[in-house]
């Protein structure tokens, strides 16, 4: 069964006086408990298929399902519905909120979600351990380090447990030993909790964790390819 | 609701994140809120006093007459029910005070001066309630009974009469057959009253000398009641409908005196009024603020649309914020306001504009009036007003696209 679907998509954006084609016909099946690393230069697609996926950009034609429902024809509250029960985010900078502390960026999206007082300590306790922050549960962002922040935005992306997480160079400010304990991280999450995961990605180390790759390239696949993960 | 808790707390972080302007902000909302209430206080003080002078001096909270005799003032026109009656009907009605009185145009005379004046002949211990006049500062002795035979005059009528306690002066009327009705009488009073035109026009002698003089018998003019609150006229009126036979003429206060009630009428505008004007001044630095707030977090907004959060809670969000901010403002400046207010309830000497006071028929000592009513109207208005001046950036914030959001360059 499978978790995205996406099928003919097509984006252009304006650049200036210039149409940049940032998808292009890009059509893809992510199965349920994949873990997909999309690879592409700067300005490739990789980042605009992952925000259509996660349907924070909508594209000018074609077809993204998401959990078996087609998010490009839903409404904004639709959208922000689907997100917060099924899709965790990690974007590569501004990832967490300022006047809140670790522990409250972490309880966000659970209290957005409904989800109790107590249910809501005791996971965010719980993932900030896991991700090696305890201690650090009452500091705000400005007090952390990039890499520890980084780290809060993963504890928050996955501490609701959803199907799919989507990842956009979410070790680009970790140094290697950080990066290798979150791929481990969400490698665990990936086999124990079939919890999908599409990352987008320079870091070969990454690369190394995926069971497939997609390499794009001007807003195209030009490759696909299934691996044994680390 | 279940997102109120999340909202309120990111609304209140964010306020308080640039505390400079916030507190900038906070200010101003607190010295408008302050503005607000202590102006109207003022002006609800002077205006108070007006109508309590004006009550004291003539109306009563409603008044009976002859339904003649508003338009010609005189004994022709009297209330012929004796005092007897009128008290059966009226000493178990409920009424906080009444009186009646004999109340007709004179001239008083002196051996060197004549004025016109308004002859009140009364009885002194039902008028207690009624008169502007304190019996126990008068200057000699106030009058000690229906009966008594002397005269009090006020202290600026004495200078113009040059006249004084123990002298006699003349007073002048028209009895019912429009016969001169005159008498002598010895002053035996001086009253000081806090609108100096009260001094010159108001000649107190006892009913009963009155009624004698003007050959009405125990007839008299007037009768005023006094219920619990001027502004609520109506549960007094309408008792004394019930009471009075319905041949007389029975008006509320500001029926008298339409210039009274048209002034607590334009006072009550101009509250509603000083309080918008106030908050124009203040809504651009509160839309100000919340632009620049919104602006400032342009990429948290479009992460927390990304992370689930609906556009109607950003919105909501935003409006938190600014209802937040103005709360406390408003909190701030009411408290300013009763702490400032406070100290003057013994009254303002605002002597040096006397005259020009006198000429609106206000006292030359203002005491400041902070009713409930106006600091909850000051309130409501200014969240109400805040309320929609802060729809427009609330909205904005609302309708980023995440994505745009999220990548926007500082």
């Amino acid at each position: 069964m499978s978790s995205v679907r996406c099928v003919d998509l097509c984006k252009t954006y304006r650049q200036g006086d210039q149409d940049v084609k940032a998808l292009d016909h890009v059509s893809i099946e992510i199965d349920e408990g994949g873990f997909v690393c999309l690879v592409a230069p700067s300005g490739g697609g990789k980042t605009t298929l992952l925000n259509a996926i996660g349907g924070l950009d909508i594209p000018d034609s074609g077809e993204v399902w998401v959990a078996d429902q087609r998010i490009d024809e839903m409404s904004k509250g639709e959208l922000a519905d689907l997100r917060l029960a099924n899709i965790g985010f990690v974007f590569q900078a501004y990832n967490l909120i300022p006047v809140l502390t670790a522990r409250e960026n972490v309880e966000f999206v659970m209290q957005v979600q409904g989800v109790s007082a107590t249910d809501r300590r005791e996971k965010s306790q719980a993932i900030l351990e896991e991700v090696g922050l305890q201690g650090l549960e009452d500091r705000r962002p400005a007090e952390m380090s990039g890499g520890q922040q980084q780290r809060v935005a993963v504890a928050r992306a996955i501490v609701s447990r959803p199907a799919l997480v989507l990842a956009d160079e979410p070790t680009a400010n970790l140094d290697s030993k950080t990066s290798d304990e979150l791929m481990e991280l969400f490698t665990e999450l990936n086999r124990h909790h079939n919890t999908t995961f599409v990352i987008a990605t320079h870091d070969q180390r990454v690369m190394r964790y995926a069971k497939r790759i997609v390499r794009m390239l001007d807003g195209r696949i030009v490759e696909d390819l299934e691996q044994d993960a680390a | 609701m279940r997102m109120t808790p999340v909202l309120s707390r990111l609304a209140w972080r964010y306020l308080w994140r640039n505390h400079r302007r916030t507190i900038i902000m906070l200010s101003a909302i607190a010295v408008g809120s302050w503005a607000m209430i202590f102006m109207t206080a003022l002006s609800r003080g002077m205006v108070d006093q007006m109508i309590r002078d004006g009550i004291s001096v003539l109306p009563g909270h409603v008044q009976v007459h002859d339904p003649e005799f508003l338009n010609d003032p005189s004994v022709a026109n009297r209330i012929t029910i004796p005092d007897r009656e009128l008290a059966a009907s009226f000493d178990t009605a409920g009424f906080r005070a009444w009186a009646s009185r004999v109340k007709v145009p004179a001239v008083v005379s002196s051996e060197r001066e004549s004025r016109g004046v308004t002859l009140l002949g009364i009885d002194p211990a039902a008028e207690r309630e009624f008169s502007f006049v304190s019996y126990d500062d008068v200057e000699g002795r106030f009058l000690e009974g229906p009966g008594d035979n002397g005269v009090v005059i006020g202290r600026k009528l004495a200078d113009k009469l040059e006249t004084d306690v123990g002298k006699r002066i003349v007073l002048m009327s028209q009895d019912p057959n429009n016969e001169i009705a005159d008498r002598g009488f010895r002053v035996v009073g001086l009253f000081e009253a806090s609108m100096p035109s009260f001094e010159e026009s108001y000649v107190f002698v006892g009913k009963t000398t009155a009624q004698k003089m003007l050959r009405i018998g125990d007839a008299t003019t007037e009768i005023v009641f006094l219920g619990d609150d001027y502004r609520d006229v109506e549960p007094t009126y309408e008792r004394v409908i019930a009471a009075v036979d319905s041949g007389l003429d029975v008006r509320r206060w500001h029926e008298i005196d339409t210039y009274l009630g048209t002034m607590l009428r334009v006072m009550d505008g101009f509250v509603l009024i000083w309080v918008i004007v106030i908050f124009l001044a203040l809504s651009f630095g509160l839309v100000n603020t919340l632009v620049m707030a919104v602006f400032e977090r342009v990429r948290e907004i479009g992460l927390m649309l990304a992370l689930g959060m609906k556009p109607t809670s950003i919105l909501a969000q935003i409006l938190i914020e600014s209802m937040l901010l103005l709360a406390t403002g408003l909190v701030i400046g009411d408290v300013l306001a009763v702490l400032t207010i406070q100290p003057l309830q013994d009254g303002i000497d605002i002597s040096v504009v006397a005259e020009g006071m006198e000429m609106m028929g206000a006292s030359s000592v203002l005491y400041p009036k902070l009713y409930l009513n106006d600091v909850v109207l000051a309130n409501v208005v200014v969240l109400i007003l805040g309320f929609l001046a802060s729809l427009s950036p609330a909205w904005r914030a609302s309708r980023y696209e995440p994505v745009e959001a999220i990548t926007k360059v500082g």
